[in-house]
């Protein structure tokens, strides 16, 4: 079986910082047509921009030619034709698949039936990793370490795959956590149970204002309505968080407001003009890293 | 008949398998996870039998039929607290004591609705562990936990 990337799991610590290194070989010089002669898929069974936007920006700069469908609706799936087959079929035309779909799980089945490489773009609330990986990269980015870096996430950290994935990553790098969330939505306990079975600190908090000063990256999400079967519950916590431009006078230097995107409320647009906004940047990170993953896994890099 | 002094309630079998202590509640569980369904062998089965250890225990005997450890073992997952005996002409020649398998492929259904395993023809798959003493399955797919009360077993139809 090919060499696919479904779970952060995947990827050992080592694996991790190499893909950051190409990624930032990426960075410096965008233009490396090493794919020229590849086919790249890009099957996105639920819709996307940023994602799929990014992954076939990455496969161009690579100099693949990009194949896919962005909407499941216009396929033989809505004939009701199996994922196997379609990913049978698919993986008889194409050097890598790049697959989104809504049911969790889809992506590592996905991988024992493909011929070739896959890249996981998000399974449901599963996992995202290649928004793990450009986490990663911005945080090191932004501090020029990924060792004792203070996160505090906010938000959404029930659902939230990302927070979820980017702990589980950055528990190899000694971090110290705080999670900003309201009751709701606070992180699950396997999670700290995971964190207590590292012995990695943390401490759980429902305000915001009084924890911004301390955290070298602030973690924002957003609360995801697409996740609630109870409209009554998004109502009562879709607005508890929103992060303004005077909230952030004692923040320190360093700090850097990351957000996998897209924003609504939770932070207002007058942070974007101070110098702790970088989730403008993190998105562009997307396409170096996504770069670097596609690379590595065909061997490339 | 008597056996020991004790009074059997399911009569013995000569040579085959007798799984003990399994609470009542569970016996159908066990019968599916053994696909003793389709089995050709002559069972018997007690069921709503007394005990001091389960209240209300269940027993099944199945003769002339010896299971493989593997396939044994998948009855950890419903009724951990089983006693296997190995007969071979009326006597118990063989106890086994039940584990649960690392690795548990199809039988039990994944707890998680959005599971792609329950919605495309895919064979479950878990890996199991124990958290604070209670089975935990560990989906290969969704990567969600199935505890062990909202655990279910697959019939086939």
């Amino acid at each position: 079986m090919p060499k696919s990337l479904i779970s952060i799991h995947d990827f050992t610590k080592e694996e991790m910082l190499h893909v950051l290194d190409v990624a930032q070989e990426f960075e410096k010089n965008k233009v490396q047509t090493l794919l020229h002669d590849k086919v790249i898929a890009t099957l996105f069974f639920e819709p996307s921009t940023r994602t799929r936007l990014s992954f076939e920006t990455a496969s161009n700069r690579l100099g693949a030619r990009v194949i896919g469908f962005s909407d499941a609706g216009n396929t033989s799936v809505s004939k009701g034709e199996t994922l196997k087959d379609t990913i049978k079929m698919v993986s008889n035309y194409v050097d890598l698949i790049v697959m989104r779909h809504p049911l969790e799980g889809a992506a590592r089945y996905a991988s024992e039936v493909a011929s070739v490489p896959v890249i996981n773009a998000g399974d449901g609330a599963n996992q995202h990793p290649s928004q793990t990986m450009l986490d990663l990269y911005t945080i090191r980015q932004t501090q020029g370490r990924l060792t004792d870096i203070k996160i505090n996430m906010v938000g959404d950290l029930k659902y939230g795959r990302t927070v979820h994935s980017l702990l589980q990553a950055m528990s190899h790098f000694n971090p110290y956590f705080t999670f900003t969330a309201p009751d709701e939505l606070k992180m699950p306990q396997e999670y700290k149970d995971f964190l207590n079975s590292k012995g990695i600190p943390y401490t759980e908090t429902r305000e915001l204002e009084g924890n911004l000063n301390e955290c070298d990256i602030l973690y924002m999400t957003r609360v995801q309505q697409e996740r609630f079967t109870d409209p009554m519950e998004y109502e009562k916590v879709k607005n508890t968080y929103n992060l303004t431009a005077s909230m952030l006078q004692g923040a320190k230097e360093n700090m850097k407001i990351l957000h996998p995107l897209p924003r609504i409320t939770e932070i207002a647009q007058d942070v974007d003009d101070t110098p702790h906004a970088y989730y403008f940047k993190q998105a562009e990170n997307g396409v170096y890293v996504r770069m670097a993953i596609i690379a590595y896994l065909l061997g490339y890099k | 008949m008597e056996k020991g002094g004790k009074e059997l309630k399911v009569s013995a079998i000569k040579n085959g398998t007798v799984l003990d202590h399994i609470p009542a509640s569970q016996l159908f569980k066990v019968i599916s996870i053994l696909g003793l369904k389709d089995c050709r062998n002559q069972i018997t089965f007690g069921m709503n039998l007394d005990s001091k250890l389960l209240g209300k225990k269940a027993i099944i005997k199945v003769a002339d039929r010896f299971f493989e450890e593997t396939e044994i073992n998948k009855v950890a997952l419903v009724a951990p607290e089983a006693k296997i005996n190995i007969i071979k002409n009326f006597e118990v020649v063989e106890k086994k004591v039940l584990r649960v398998p690392d690795e548990i492929v199809g039988i039990v259904k994944c707890a998680n609705p959005k599971c792609i395993t329950n919605h495309q023809p895919v064979p479950t798959k878990f890996s199991t562990a124990y958290e604070n003493s209670e089975l935990k399955l560990r989906c290969h797919y969704c990567e969600k936990n199935t505890s062990s009360d909202n655990l279910k077993i697959i019939t086939e139809n």
